[in-house]
């Protein structure tokens, strides 16, 4: 920990068991979406025979409706959701952050007008637009994508080279990514605009002032490293959120595509399969639980870091 | 509020544009004179701009009448030949509505119920568990918890039927998997403003006057702790409705949600648009009625 924390954080995290909690158990499924590939090696897009076997100890999860592996098919699920929420979280931040920072430090009309815009924004419904412009710009982007082919750096004989055919499947994975990070950082902007605005008119802001600092330093230097801590804590917040949103898209047939799966598609094919006559519970359950785990250890991760950084802000 | 109103649409229509493919392009072998009468009939002729403007209903259509949003026209469905975007919005958002208004009251009334008890009883077992119990409910999305309950209580235990619409029974699972996590977040909020108000000076002094404690918790305190959840009822009818979204398709209920989801699917350019503006209007206006009512709860409002 450094010193921009109040400190004893890191102490204060660690007596709450909640946290520590849930912080191992993010540990855990972190290894297991990405080192478990390793340990588990089965093709998360290897069709067999094998239909909806229940859980057994060659497929622990069963089968679904193609015989693919639901073990691997949930560890690839946590694989996209996770990468999504995490760079769309990321964006979200460096836009929010920039954003608030602005508007807090220049004050004035530019400030009020900035705010005025978010709050516009905030009334649009977010996730209406989100589909209307993920299904807009995915065929174009693929289009686009299609045959791009270019070399951006020669060393020797090692060539790095862009090739746009072979992202062609992830596009959608992309535009999620973007529009989920350009969407989600209201929030961020008004947090960081209000402390920014608590925080310049401090002394050690003035001093800096009254030293000549130009505003680029006096923003990084001086008013950043104070905002981290309340910039880390929206940050496990957002995560989860951006993961909501994600899912939410791929459960409604409009995000992720086959043959890639998240944990939204998987849960739209699990609740296909469950009815009066048959149910195969262990394609909506496993991914179930390893959702609902994961969303609860990131929101109650957040809640603790919230506590233990503003001990102001608990009851 | 009519500036955001504009924007939605505009932003709406042409995003639309931007889909690849027309709403006729599916259907093969469509010979050139057939298709351009058939976009004509629809109003689909002409530059974006053209069309943006006769949807608008500022500039003539094919035949020569002003027939756009501002005359109340939400054109025809490309899709469901001959019916009238009008009439199949008008035949599913009642049952939209019915669903989101159960699922609103259940909210409110729970999580209100909740977070006061959880706040008389603060830091008890009960508040403890409350509150642990409403941070799990707020972070498990609705599409996990609606297929969990059909599972347990529609398959399991035969208590329910597991989808449709039709009977009061089919609408006890779509509303409590729509309303569980706003009973959550309300509890929340309702806990943290009652015991904000439990310790201000007018409790004291209505204490010390020897009233009894449910007097003073029902009659005094609620009625200043139940201001921040009255401002987030207008948020909550948002989420819901867009929430009912995937509840909707969860549940096989024939709402309005579903129009959304299939008119991208099917490219059916006045069906999105038209489902966009309605529920846009709504949420404006729930925001206005809850800024209305708010006003008239806290007379330090109109003061200021």
């Amino acid at each position: 920990m450094n010193a921009t924390h109040p400190p004893g954080v890191w102490s204060r995290l660690r007596k709450n068991p909640v946290a520590m909690a849930a912080l191992i158990l993010l540990g855990l499924i972190l290894a297991s979406a990405f080192l478990g590939p390793f340990v588990f090696r089965a093709d998360p897009h290897l069709t067999s025979r094998e239909q909806f076997v229940p859980p057994s100890l060659a497929h622990p999860f069963g089968t679904d409706n193609n015989g693919r592996d639901a073990l691997a098919r949930v560890m690839e699920g946590a694989r996209i959701s996770l990468l999504v929420g995490l760079s769309g979280a990321l964006i979200s931040l460096v836009v929010g952050t920039t954003y608030g920072l602005v508007s807090g430090y220049v004050g004035g009309r530019t400030d009020s007008t900035m705010m005025r815009f978010v709050e516009i924004l905030y009334s649009v419904p977010r996730l209406i637009i989100l589909i209307l412009a993920t299904a807009a710009f995915d065929h174009r982007f693929k289009d686009w994508l299609n045959g791009v082919h270019f070399t951006f750096l020669k060393i020797g004989s090692i060539h790095w080279t862009f090739d746009g055919t072979s992202m062609v499947g992830y596009t959608k994975i992309i535009i999620l990514i973007l529009s989920l990070g350009l969407i989600e950082w209201l929030t961020m902007a008004r947090i960081v605009r209000g402390q920014v605005l608590s925080l310049k008119n401090l002394q050690f802001v003035s001093a800096a002032r009254a030293l000549g600092q130009s505003h680029v330093k006096i923003i990084f230097r001086h008013l950043f490293p104070n905002l981290l801590s309340i910039v880390i804590i929206y940050l496990t917040l957002t995560i989860p959120a951006v993961i909501l949103d994600e899912s939410f898209l791929s459960f409604l047939g409009l995000g992720v595509q086959a043959p890639q799966a998240s944990w939204g598609t998987l849960l739209s094919d699990g609740s296909q399969v469950i009815n009066p006559v048959k149910s195969f519970w262990w394609l909506l359950l496993f991914p179930a639980a390893v959702m609902s785990v994961t969303l609860l250890a990131l929101n109650f991760l957040g809640d603790a870091l919230r506590d233990a950084l503003d001990p102001r802000s608990r009851h | 509020m009519l500036v955001v109103l504009f924007c939605v649409v505009t932003v709406t229509f042409f995003l639309v544009q931007l889909m690849p493919g027309g709403p006729f392009s599916s259907e093969r072998n469509i010979p050139e004179v057939t298709m351009k009468q058939l976009l004509a009939r629809f109003n689909l002729n002409g530059t974006p701009w053209e069309k943006y403007t006769i949807y608008l209903g500022v500039r003539p259509n094919a035949s020569g009448h002003y027939s756009g949003l501002l005359e109340g026209d939400l054109q025809l469905s490309t899709k469901y030949r001959n019916r009238s975007v009008k009439e199949l919005l008008g035949n599913s958002l009642p049952i939209s509505g019915m669903l989101g208004l159960s699922a609103f009251v259940l909210a409110t009334v729970a999580g209100v119920w909740l977070g006061t008890i959880a706040a008389v009883r603060h830091n008890t077992p009960t508040d403890t568990t409350a509150m642990l119990a409403a941070l799990g409910l707020i972070s498990i999305p609705t599409f996990v918890t609606g297929p969990v309950l059909v599972l347990v209580f529609a398959i399991w235990i035969r208590l329910f039927p597991v989808g449709g619409w039709g009977s009061y029974s089919c609408l006890v699972l779509p509303s409590i998997t729509l309303a569980g996590p706003y009973i959550a977040y309300i509890a929340r909020l309702m806990r943290t403003s009652l015991l904000d108000v439990l310790s201000q000076d007018f409790i004291r002094t209505a204490r010390a006057k020897g009233l009894d404690e449910n007097r003073v918790i029902y009659k005094h305190a609620l009625k200043v702790a139940i201001l921040p959840v009255v401002s987030f009822l207008g948020p909550l009818a948002a989420n819901l409705f867009t929430g009912s979204l995937v509840v909707e398709m969860i549940f096989n209920i024939p709402g309005a949600g579903s129009f959304f989801v299939n008119s991208i699917l099917n490219n059916d350019p006045f069906l999105l648009e038209g489902s966009v503006i309605v529920y846009c209007t709504l949420l404006v206006l729930l925001n206005v009625f809850v800024d209305v009512i708010y006003t008239f709860l806290d007379s330090r409002i109109r003061l200021e």
